[in-house]
């Protein structure tokens, strides 16, 4: 078992966003959560790489436990990679500079190393002829792929992408996808948070269907579309088939 | 009227140009280093650092709640009686330099403000410490975004070194204030003290300018000048 989360809580204020989540992920597989907005499956990514604090609840990486007060945090998530919603890529550097500053800072290769590490990453998104370009010099999906290849150059354990399409116009929403297929397809371990229900079907080992802080229903994703065991996956999936006009 | 200039007044105005430059540089840098550190500490002192933040926050306050002109004669005429004496340029320096730090912190603060929070958590994420992120994520988009509430800064600060010429540092206003007492001409040499702050002062923005141009990449602030 690659990760594994034990009994996950989380409020803010007043409103208890996670309410007693537990899952886990073996090495290779790739996972799918979805759920309306709002029901905790952002906070529940960055709750397993700690950039949001747990109020309660276990994670463990392999054998060593995340949310130990002990453990070197910054040491962890050099080995979970993260890609936001909003890219988040360095405003400042280029697209070669964004996916060496880990390599140079954390990981501690020589420049040369880094360089040619980064420039296999940016090849295997498709954007090695984008090296040299700034982030507001790209598009969206674009950008997206260069914080994808940014994760990926740390050669993490594990992948954890929070809604990686919603910030894309939609006819750039499929290079990144079809980067994130080609990587579960190489094996890599990926944590996805999407509103992409065909995405989810092909690709997804299994799906996990949250809702109001806690998983309603988890399962492959053959069952789950078809079959839903539970009324509330039931009524989300036909609620976002019409939203969405179904597989695409 | 008659108005006299004379060249003879130029090897002492030159003197004082250059002395004024010299005070406006070394305490623009000093207060950059000590405006810097403040304006971190009052960002991201949470936690353990959060004493660190209430002393910066304090700091800042303080010098920027009282006129240059009573810091300077605190630290020049108010220190010597608990016998600490410095001579006039390096008490002049060390008023500058603690007032501009305060000014400049705040600068610094709004700009590391607003470099986006995805930018800090992006770098985190990677595996950064905090201190790392800050220096290499932060702090490089925040210098760029400060240089021109900066540039206001070092030009208030040009014309604000004036002060120390009370304490009896010979820079500009020094200088011209002597000469003056010499010729009784007030209106000729201030008219060229003035100038002689203007072309300062002109040439200090093209410079800054300038370094505005050179640092720039696309996105990152100049809104309207990509």
């Amino acid at each position: 078992m690659l990760l594994r989360v034990e009994d996950l809580h989380k409020r803010y204020g007043k409103e208890e966003v996670l309410k007693g989540v537990s899952f886990s992920l073996d090495k290779g597989e790739t996972k799918v959560i979805i759920g309306p907005s709002g029901t905790g499956k952002s906070t529940l990514l960055r709750c397993i790489n700690r950039l949001t604090e747990p109020d309660r609840g276990r994670i463990w990486l392999e054998d060593v436990e995340i949310t130990s007060p002990k453990v070197n945090i910054n040491r962890i998530r050099a080995q979970i990679g993260f890609v936001f919603q909003d890219f988040n890529l360095f405003t400042h550097l280029t697209a070669l500079d964004n996916v060496r500053l880990g390599l140079i800072r954390v990981k501690r290769m020589s420049k040369k190393e880094a360089t040619a590490r980064a420039m296999e990453e940016l090849a295997r998104v498709g954007l090695a002829d984008k090296a040299n370009a700034y982030p507001a010099e790209l598009s969206g999906g674009q950008q997206q792929r260069v914080s994808i290849a940014r994760a990926l150059a740390m050669e993490p354990k594990l992948i954890l992408f929070d809604e990686p399409t919603s910030a894309l116009d939609p006819e750039l929403i499929g290079e990144v996808l079809a980067v994130m297929e080609d990587l579960a397809q190489s094996g890599m371990t990926m944590l996805v948070v999407t509103h992409e229900m065909g995405f989810a079907r092909t690709v997804a080992d299994e799906i996990i269907f949250m809702e109001k802080g806690v998983i309603v229903e988890q399962g492959p994703p053959e069952q789950l579309f078809r079959n839903p065991k539970h009324p509330r996956t039931a009524e989300f999936l036909r609620r976002i088939t019409d939203l969405y006009g179904g597989e695409r | 009227m008659n108005l006299v200039f004379s060249w003879d007044w130029l090897p002492r105005l030159s003197q004082g140009l250059l002395l004024t430059l010299e005070l406006t540089a070394l305490s623009m840098a000093l207060g950059a280093v000590l405006g810097l550190v403040l304006a971190v500490l009052r960002v991201y002192g949470r936690g353990p650092l959060y004493p660190a933040y209430l002393l910066a926050s304090g700091y800042v306050h303080l010098f920027r709640g009282t006129p240059l002109l009573v810091q300077l004669m605190t630290i020049y005429f108010g220190l010597p009686t608990v016998g600490v004496r410095f001579s006039p340029f390096v008490a002049g320096i060390l008023a500058l330099t603690l007032n501009t730090a305060a000014y400049q912190a705040e600068y610094f603060r709004g700009a590391i403000q607003s470099v986006r929070a995805g930018q800090m958590q992006a770098a985190l994420a990677l595996g950064l410490s905090r201190l790392q992120a800050i220096r290499y994520v932060v702090l490089p988009q925040a210098l760029r975004l400060v240089i021109p509430p900066w540039s206001n800064e070092l030009i208030y600060m040009v014309k604000g070194s004036a002060v120390v010429y009370l304490i009896g540092v010979a820079e500009l206003m020094g200088q011209a204030k002597t000469i003056a007492a010499r010729t009784f001409r007030n209106f000729e040499v201030y008219i060229v003290v003035a100038l002689f702050y203007l072309a300062l002062i002109f040439v200090l923005t093209l410079l800054l300018r300038w370094a505005e141009r050179r640092t720039h990449v696309p996105g990152l602030g100049m809104p309207g000048r990509v």
